[in-house]
């Protein structure tokens, strides 16, 4: 089971509930913003405690509130690409890309710095400071990030959203390729369906 | 151009301010960071006890220094006997005095440069695999360091000016507790001072005049991820 998660969490005006099962290699949450989404990201990552609930991925059990299990943010091993992409402003393209892999397990690497850069073709821009990257670039460099990190999963959210067309298509053949030249499980927040069939996701309703 | 007992007296004032300023650092930022990151309740109370020096007249602080690391005082008599220091008519006494009247401006602009720096960027960190001190020490303290350092050239400049704390706790002692300011006040009460009072005040004017232009410097760089050194 890639993606085994139930949750639930109560806000000042409403509650948050998902509920994912799934062995498919992309899981798309899909719901109208406001809905939160990036929520129960949040909560896969360890950000946000849920209230209740259950979440495993790939077997592994990350949070249980039966059981008090709580594995901290930097135990989780999730690749997370934010939507706001919060790459570091005070460290190079460089150094933004080795943060996690300086800090990832040897026997979780599965690509160093130099395949990053040649899979997402950023290798040009790894002295260069963030805020000086256009949006495509920046969106490859928060994705090379996390997989430098030696991720066992990704959570992606709304990661071509931002984007013009091209740079879309661009971002979009990349996560295809993730999913089937390294095999990670990744959970998707999207609400445009076309990105939904172009990665053949599993779609899970979030709110109404 | 300064005669000896004259450098001696800017020296002196130097030396009180970077021991005032490097005391009350840690402290200075401890307290700005439970203002800016904590929920704790009370925050109102302590923001205000924080602030306290800056409205208060300086001889009431002064008083209150003397009070409390008198030789009688609660803290005053337990270091003398613990750790042997007394601070009473002592450039330490001067220190202390500088410290607690600049406590209240580095808390506020080590505060704001903490403000300034986006929590998500170190819940980033977290999911990248850093612990909370990794993720501080990687992420938070460089980004906030342009205003940490702002904050404290902003005190260092706030203790070379100190006056009525210091005169009021530790008196006017040439070469013990004399700085810059208390050494003008002396000159002034002396006939035929002016020329000593001249060339003292130049030399305050344009120390404070470079601490507030390197701090101004320092805090425009905060929070936007340049880099201070």
């Amino acid at each position: 089971m890639s993606f085994d998660i139930a949750v639930t969490l109560r806000r000042a005006r409403r509650t948050i509930a998902a509920r994912i099962t799934s062995e498919a290699p992309v899981v798309a949450l899909f719901g109208p913003s406001g809905a939160g989404k990036t929520t129960v990201l949040d909560m896969v990552a360890g950000l946000v405690r849920p209230d209740a609930g259950r979440i495993a991925v790939g077997g592994e059990v990350l949070f249980d509130s039966a059981g008090s299990v709580n594995l901290a943010p930097e135990r989780r091993a999730c690749g997370y690409v934010f939507q706001d992409l919060r790459l570091f402003p005070h460290r190079s393209v460089g150094q933004n890309l080795r943060y996690g892999e300086a800090l990832a397990p040897v026997e979780r690497r599965f690509m160093g710095l130099d395949e990053a850069a040649g899979f997402l073709g950023i290798g040009h821009l790894l002295d260069r400071r963030p805020r000086s990257l256009s949006g495509g670039e920046a969106q490859r460099v928060a994705i090379g990030r996390a997989l430098l990190a030696g991720p066992r999963f990704l959570l992606l959210d709304e990661p071509v959203s931002s984007l013009d067309r091209a740079r879309r298509e661009e971002i979009l053949g990349v996560i295809a390729r993730i999913r089937d030249e390294l095999g990670l499980p990744i959970l998707y927040v999207t609400h445009d369906e076309r990105e939904l069939a172009r990665l053949g996701a599993e779609v899970v309703q979030i709110g109404d | 151009m300064l005669a000896a007992d004259e450098w001696q007296i800017v020296a002196l004032s130097l030396k009180v301010s970077a021991v005032a300023v490097g005391l009350t650092l840690p402290l200075a930022f401890a307290l700005a960071w439970v203002l800016a990151r904590s929920r704790m309740p009370g925050k109102v109370l302590l923001d205000a006890l924080v602030h306290l020096p800056l409205v208060v007249p300086p001889v009431v602080t002064g008083w209150l220094l003397l009070l409390a690391f008198g030789a009688n005082g609660p803290i005053g008599g337990w270091l003398e006997r613990a750790l042997g220091v007394t601070v009473m008519f002592r450039w330490t006494g001067a220190a202390l005095a500088a410290a607690v009247m600049a406590l209240p401006l580095m808390v506020r602009a080590i505060r704001l440069s903490l403000e300034a720096v986006d929590p998500r960027l170190e819940a980033a960190a977290r999911t990248l695999g850093a612990g909370p001190w990794r993720a501080f020490a990687t992420i938070t303290l460089p980004l906030a360091l342009p205003g940490v350092l702002a904050g404290a050239v902003l005190g260092f400049a706030r203790s070379l000016g100190e006056f009525g704390a210091t005169i009021t706790f530790v008196s006017n002692i040439p070469g013990e507790t004399q700085t810059l300011p208390l050494a003008i006040y002396a000159a002034l009460q002396v006939p035929g001072g002016e020329s000593v009072v001249t060339r003292l005040a130049a030399i305050s004017v344009l120390l404070s005049l470079v601490a507030l232009v390197a701090s101004e410097v320092l805090a425009r760089r905060a929070g936007r991820g340049a880099h201070v050194l």
